[in-house]
């Protein structure tokens, strides 16, 4: 078997203390090594990997696969990041007997990943502290829409909002403060129920999938290639990000790879989406504490950004650009001499916006100590990407797990532990400036040849985990073909699923009128949740 | 604060002229695509590189319909990839009043080979719109509310549903490149303050309610438009168990603009438009 050497030292600990229990282990990429067991094992193999090997579960999903197998398979995703290996826990659910035993006790940050799994398959949670439903709202009837036997154009009955019952919190001089699922903003929808005294928050209960569009559900009903421009529509400030995801998953199932100019071209358009997200994102929080002007600048600069992403690629969002095998388009001379150009005049601009920010007491006075998230609560919620990079979770998949171009590029991971506001803008402020000394990096060193090769012909019956490190956090795709070589499952898993849960922490103790900039400090795409 | 003065009066005016100054797009920015009717062969390789099914085509009896739909359309030039009939302009304000200028039919008479022998349309051309369902006094009343509202628009932005790349262009409206409210155009927080809505989709299955008491909630007269091929009509993901389609599947659209997502020109064309201050 052809893994890692970094993995085998953790392999070996796992079959010589698991042993006879793990009925087969298969590596079809030396970072991605799948095992085959029963429920019984999940809590003692996912301890080991904890404890033992600083392990940590990102994703965890279902298939049906009652055709092939007469049974469901849950899928249990490690992360081996000092190792740079994946490795995947494969268990089989009983059709008939269709329940599995809950983590989230042990392991709070699979909490949404679980219910989601009991709505979607039918899969009843065994020990769930919380297992009411989660992606499927109250009103729906009982369907299963990731089951195979469900068609994507069922018409269900209309809906009929029936209230979700949310949690009472009660005492004197209590209240409940409803907001949503419409906002007052121009965002995307989700309810928020404050339980108040007074000023302070004392609990928060999120409602979301509103925007559930049956996306999963659709990869599997169309052709490969038309996937790629779903993927583009998961999370739309994500556009590249999720569709290098998915195109990183298929290629790895083809045993293709994108060519050395592709990876690169990759490499610049990631962090062209990173670079116009957090400089929209910093602007948008000083407007959360009033400093429009700042936003106003941030504004201006943005949309210089989206010009230049529309000049590289034909639309603003970079959409269009991915493709199976590399990227669509080659830039000629004019094109990278914008991109050079574009760097030598946003870097004093911006430098000049953090200036602006960071010399005003007042702004600084409403981040710091402002919807803390603490390091252990993080931990134990699984938190990624920038908010987790602020509570001191040091972790970046472009370092970890290099793709596209980032294993010849040299770059700082910032982490800051206090985990406020403040911190989790600073780490938007460190990568911006990466990122434009990344983006300078590629092009000073652009490789020549072809942006993409061809992708053959997906083989039946496989199995590949595709993943990004998109500006908000990890992004997973992973795929299985059916016997013809069509997508029987696409298993999209952004970073705002995961960290959610963790907004509820973080805004304890502080005031409603602070919960815009906590929860703008996040982030969170609802769309890349609800799916 | 002197800083930030002058550093306001440094970087000077940023806004656009638009629409008195026509606007300047790379050429290398996809719009709507242009098709060479004349000389198409065939449109079934175009057809099925088509992600959102904008361009679709029958055949029957010895003849092929080819359709073009904007309002599915997201502009990603797969089909100009495919087929060199068709050639992707840069032209993005493209929102209409009736869906049906959104779509372009022509028919063929095939060959035996199944190619495209002769263009049977003397000039393929937008389907014309219907004559509008409402009657002469309401179309009346509607062109009055348009006068009235015209000189200043409160809009509530509604997402129905969307992916979120639609907001991301929205909210550059109330960047100091484009500023709307030099338009004397607002967004405000409740519909009850509202005038239009500019609805993103496509609707969900869980966001439909939401969407029909916000619109019950904004005072008549009221404007609706739709934002994007997802809004328009449900784009890449259509009806589906979850997702309803377009935004006219469940409250009345009065502007439609094409796009994925409509950049902030396209956006501010359609939603002049809606308020009567655009002729087409």
């Amino acid at each position: 078997m052809n893994i890692l050497p970094t993995l085998q030292p953790i392999l070996a600990d796992l079959t010589a203390r698991f042993d006879a229990r793990i009925a087969a282990v298969v590596a079809p990429r030396p970072n991605e090594v799948y095992f085959q067991a029963r429920m019984e094992l999940v809590p003692g193999f996912c301890a080991q990997l904890y404890k033992k090997w600083n392990g940590r579960l990102v994703s965890l999903f279902a298939d049906d696969a009652r055709a092939q197998d007469g049974a469901f398979h849950l899928y249990y995703v490690f992360a081996l990041d000092a190792a740079h290996g994946f490795f995947i826990l494969r268990v089989p659910v009983s059709a008939a007997q269709p329940q599995f035993t809950s983590l989230t006790n042990a392991l709070p940050a699979v909490n949404w990943q679980e219910r989601e799994i009991q709505d979607m398959f039918g899969l009843k949670l065994e020990g769930h502290p919380n297992p009411r439903r989660c992606a499927l709202h109250d009103d729906w009837p009982e369907v299963y829409p990731l089951r195979k036997d469900f068609d994507l154009h069922t018409v269900l009955p209309p809906f009929t909002g029936e209230r979700h019952k949310f949690r009472e919190v009660e005492g004197e001089g209590v209240f409940q403060v409803p907001v949503g699922p419409v906002h007052a903003g121009i965002i995307e929808p989700g309810h928020f129920l404050f339980s108040v005294a007074g000023e302070p928050v004392l609990y928060l209960q999120i409602r979301l999938f509103y925007t559930h569009k049956g996306t999963e559900k659709l990869f599997e009903n169309m052709p490969v290639t038309h996937g790629v421009r779903l993927a583009e529509s998961i999370s739309g400030d994500s556009s590249f990000a999720h569709a290098t995801a998915f195109c990183h998953a298929v290629e790895r199932l083809a045993d293709a790879e994108a060519p050395p100019r592709g990876r690169a071209l990759r490499t610049v358009c990631l962090e062209l989406e990173r670079i116009y997200n957090h400089i929209a994102d910093i602007g948008a929080m000083a407007t959360d504490v009033a400093f429009v002007v700042a936003n106003a600048h941030a504004l201006r600069l943005k949309e210089r950004v989206l010009r230049l992403n529309d000049q590289l690629t034909g639309n603003r969002l970079l959409r269009g650009m991915a493709a199976l095998g590399g990227v669509r388009s080659d830039w000629d001379a004019a094109q990278i001499e914008a991109i050079r150009r574009f760097i030598v005049e946003l870097r004093p601009e911006f430098d000049s916006l953090v200036g602006m920010i960071r010399e005003s007491s007042s702004t600084r006075d409403r981040f710091e100590t402002t919807g803390v998230l603490k390091p252990e609560t993080a931990r134990d919620l699984g938190v990624v990407g920038i908010a987790g990079r602020a509570s001191g979770i040091d972790r970046d998949l472009r370092r970890d797990f290099p793709h596209a171009a980032y294993d010849g590029l040299s770059f700082t991971v910032p982490v800051y532990r206090e985990g406020d506001v403040l911190r989790r803008m600073q780490v938007r402020i460190d990568e911006v400036q990466a990122a434009l000394a990344i983006i300078q990096q590629v092009i000073a060193t652009l490789p020549g040849g072809l942006t993409r090769v061809a992708v053959p012909t997906l083989p039946a019956n496989q199995v590949a985990l595709g993943y990004v490190e998109g500006w908000r956090g990890e992004i997973f795709h992973w795929i299985r073909t059916d016997e013809a070589g069509r997508l029987a499952r696409c298993k999209i898993k952004d970073p705002s699923l995961q960290n959610w849960p963790a907004l509820s922490e973080a805004i304890l103790g502080n005031i409603i009128p602070d919960f815009p900039v906590v929860n703008k400090s996040f982030n969170l795409s609802y769309s890349g949740t609800d799916r | 604060m002197f800083e930030i003065l002058r550093k306001s009066l440094a970087t000077g005016i940023v806004t656009t002229d638009y629409p008195l100054v026509p606007v300047e797009m790379s050429s290398q920015a996809r719009g709507r695509p242009e098709i060479d009717f004349a000389n198409w062969r065939d449109a079934r390789p175009a057809a099925a590189a088509c992600p959102t099914g904008a361009l679709a085509c029958e055949d029957g009896g010895g003849t092929r319909a080819v359709k073009l739909d904007l309002g599915k359309c997201t502009f990603c030039g797969l089909c100009a990839e495919a087929d060199p009939a068709i050639r992707m302009t840069n032209v993005r304000e493209l929102a209409t009043r009736h869906k049906a200028d959104l779509v372009t039919t022509a028919t063929y008479e095939l060959s035996p080979s199944r190619a495209q022998e002769k263009l049977l349309d003397p000039q393929p051309s937008n389907v014309k719109p219907q004559l509008p369902s409402l009657d002469a006094i309401g179309a009346e009343l509607k062109a009055r509310a348009n006068e009235v509202l015209g000189r200043s628009l409160h809009i509530r932005e509604v997402d129905a549903g969307s992916c979120n790349g639609c907001e991301l262009e929205i909210v550059g409206l109330n960047s100091p490149v484009y500023d709307v409210e030099r338009f004397g155009i607002h967004f405000v927080a409740s519909p009850r303050h509202a005038d239009m809505l500019l609805v993103t989709g496509p609707v969900t299955r869980n966001m439909e309610m939401a969407l029909r008491k916000t619109y019950d909630a904004t005072p008549a007269p009221r404007l609706v438009v739709a934002v994007g091929a997802c809004g328009c009509s449900g784009g890449i993901f259509g009806q589906n168990y979850a997702s309803l389609g377009g935004v006219d599947k469940v409250i009345p659209v009065d502007v439609y603009i094409p796009g994925c997502p409509p950049n902030p020109y396209a956006l501010l064309h359609g939603i002049l438009l809606a308020v009567g201050r655009l002729r087409l």
